[in-house]
């Protein structure tokens, strides 16, 4: 398994203290060190207001905190299931801040910090994940796609997508439109994500593949999903690839804008690998101590994507405790809203799984329809009686 | 009216819908330059160009995957599958996403994206050329699934599955492609999700679709000349099936036969044999018999004879639902 560079919890040897504290970390872009250093880099750099880097704290950690609250509605029997993104919020806020309005987003089913940074409502993740609907969202409207749960599906979708916007002349300039599609490791084995590479590479398709790399997909670790890492795969393809910090909301933001800008200049597809850590099961439903150990947890907390962000802008000055304070505050509020707003959701009408189906439905399944509704109603007043 | 082969009537049908909606796209291995291996769209890039007839790379969950995402763009992509048997790798795009998505989408998406193949046996070919895959597809909701049995229908129907707002398999009995007939390009005869009565008799109902249309016809044609009349209905769609005209000539005749190539087990047979007792218990005179491909993988050409229903096959099982 040589070629796949997975970090093992810190053993210092001496190659390692040759090259001080992030040795042992992988090759990639990497703005800001798990300390909270500010490192340059030759081909990417950020260039924010004070108030916009607050911003991303901001977004770091109300996404975390309604995160958090997912695994909590779960745990109260008011999920069916809800897969956390704890862990992966630089990765998100970091690419899904490097989007234009004008851009489109194919999510996965993790993309909970994506959908935010987009300004969209994010009560969908949590109607799907009640039961109450299928995670249908005004798509066109949002330029962010529903939640897609069969691994890999999305990248053609994003492909076929991004094709369209190139056959309409959408591409070129700063106003041009990209798209990204965000996917994990574990895609990385599919067909279909093969194929993606392929089309969007055969047809210069204004497509962003942005793979978070959270080391594990459910129990199975890297190891088991390839032999060079996604990143390097992206040449074969005819695309670049890089690697990035997926921990570093900084080198995550500029390496996506930079693809993202690469796209809508008409000049194709590429890939980024995001390297990061799931520090939850993968969902509510997984135990994942029975496939990682502590003291890899602990590795990867001292590189948490949020208290690195934190210190670097204490550091700086940037923000001060009444700010972080605020910020805790205005995460809580968010917190209670969504809370009851999910208790609040309705319980869908039997009707409501035969009308979505088709533009025109089909007589005998508008029987089955009425036959449906009346059975409803006889077992109501069966029950009312 | 014109006379034309159905390869030339599908040709004609593209070329109408790539002229009247420009969102319209063909896609699909060797659709381009080759104009199919079929040759069904030819000379269509080079009239309309290959930003609108696409030779795809060779993958087929690729080329429904990208058909799907084209079709969020508020494109119409009619993709070819180029064999029946070549379809299986795409069909988690076609079941879990093409047939699903409008409806997870709580009905904000659309998806008319219509995906022809070139179906069934009788021409000789190697393994995975000669499937008959249909029931798999009219077994998942969300998709509409028809077949063409002539020229005429071939030119209309894929005209209206272009049009549907919804995504249509479209089969197309590739033993019949060079079958010529008049088609009147003039007025579509019928809609998309009819059937149709194409011999009016009275001992007993022929159901076929497809391919097994002509075996049909010609089993009729054999029993008149020994003072048998018999009722042939073409299906024309397999989801939804149009229940009306077959319960009207079961009622009227109290006999019915279904002929089709694929394998009996779970197939269309078996649900419209099913639906045809609940609905029309008291009218059958006989239960409603299948004529069906065995079920067996589809066998070397040298076999297919044997496995494919015909003429003699079906003239036995009109005696014994006769003889009920």
């Amino acid at each position: 398994m040589g070629s796949v560079d997975r970090p093992r919890p810190a053993k210092k040897t001496a190659k390692s203290r040759r090259n001080s504290a992030s040795a042992n970390e992988p090759e990639f872009v990497q703005l800001l060190t798990p300390e909270g250093q500010r490192r340059s880099h030759p081909d990417y750099d950020v260039k924010f207001t004070d108030e916009e880097y607050r911003g991303l704290y901001r977004d770091l950690v109300v996404t975390r905190e309604l995160d958090a609250q997912g695994t909590a509605l779960q745990r109260q029997g008011q999920l069916g299931l809800w897969p956390s993104l704890l862990g992966q919020e630089a990765a998100q806020i970091g690419s899904g801040r490097a989007l234009k309005p004008q851009d489109t987003v194919f999510p996965a089913y993790r993309e909970l910090g994506v959908q935010w940074c987009r300004g969209l409502d994010i009560i969908s993740a949590f109607s799907l994940f009640r039961g109450v609907d299928l995670g249908g969202r005004d798509v066109a409207a949002d330029r962010f796609n529903m939640y897609e749960i069969v691994i890999a599906s999305q990248t053609l979708h994003a492909a076929g997508y991004a094709m369209g916007v190139a056959k309409d002349g959408a591409v070129g300039g700063d106003d041009g439109e990209a798209v990204i599609v965000y996917h994990g490791d574990g895609a990385t084995a599919e067909g279909d994500f093969n194929e993606a590479l392929v089309w969007a590479g055969v047809f210069n398709a204004p497509l962003v593949f942005f793979c978070q790399n959270n080391q594990y997909a459910i129990s199975e670790p890297n190891t088991r999903q390839f032999r060079v890492p996604p990143y390097k795969r992206a040449e074969g393809f005819g695309l670049p690839g890089v690697r990035v910090d997926g921990n570093d909301v900084l080198a995550s933001y500029a390496v996506t804008k930079a693809a993202l800008d690469r796209a809508r200049a008409g000049e194709g597809p590429s890939l980024i690998e995001a390297f990061t850590y799931r520090m939850q099961p993968h969902t509510t439903s997984d135990d994942a101590t029975r496939y990682r150990d502590e003291a890899e947890l602990d590795y990867w907390k001292a590189k948490d994507p949020i208290l690195r962000y934190r210190s670097w802008l204490e550091a700086e000055s940037l923000a001060d405790a009444d700010y972080f304070a605020a910020v805790d505050a205005d995460a809580a509020a968010e917190v209670r809203e969504l809370r009851q707003r999910v208790m609040d959701l309705p319980d869908p009408d039997v009707t409501e799984m035969f009308d979505a189906l088709y533009a025109q439905a089909p007589a005998p399944l508008l029987e089955e329809r009425a036959e449906a509704v009346a059975f409803r109603a006889s077992l109501d007043e069966g029950s009312e009686s | 009216m014109a006379t034309m082969t159905m390869i030339k009537a599908l040709n004609a049908g593209l070329r109408r819908v790539l002229e009247e909606d420009d969102k319209a796209l063909i896609m699909g291995e060797d659709v381009g330059r080759l104009g199919g291996v079929f040759r069904v769209t030819d000379s269509l890039q080079k009239d309309f160009g290959a930003e609108r007839v696409i030779d795809t790379p060779l993958a087929e969950s690729g080329i429904i995957g990208t058909a799907i995402g084209l079709a969020l763009r508020g494109y119409r992509p009619i993709c070819e599958i180029q064999f029946d048997g070549f379809v299986y790798p795409a069909f988690d795009q076609l079941v879990s996403q093409l047939a699903k998505m409008p409806n997870r989408s709580g009905g904000r998406v659309r998806l008319p994206v219509v995906v022809r193949i070139p179906y069934g046996g009788g021409i000789g070919a190697i393994e995975h050329h000669s499937e008959s895959p249909e029931a798999y597809f009219a077994h998942t909701a969300g998709l509409k699934v028809v077949t063409c049995a002539d020229p005429a229908d071939a030119y209309w129907m894929i005209r209206q599955a272009a049009a549907s707002d919804d995504p249509v398999i479209f089969f197309e009995p590739k033993r019949r492609y060079h079958a010529k007939a008049e088609v009147d390009t003039t007025e579509a005869p019928l809609g998309l999700h009819d059937a149709r009565v194409v011999r009016s008799g009275t001992a007993a109902t022929l159901i076929a679709y497809g391919p097994t249309v002509d075996v049909a016809l010609n089993a009729a044609a054999a029993a008149a000349e020994e003072g048998l009349e018999l009722e042939v209905v073409d299906l024309r769609s397999l989801s939804p099936i149009d229940w009306e005209p077959l319960e009207a000539s079961l009622r009227k005749t109290g006999r019915a036969i279904v002929v089709h190539e694929a394998p009996g087990t779970l197939g269309m047979g078996s649900e419209i044999a099913a639906r045809l007792s609940e609905r029309c218990f008291y009218s059958l005179e006989a239960p409603v018999l299948r004529v069906t491909g065995y079920d067996v993988p589809y066998p070397a050409s040298r076999l297919e004879d044997d496995y494919l229903p015909n003429l003699d096959r079906v003239l036995d099982a009109v005696d014994r639902s006769l003889e009920y």
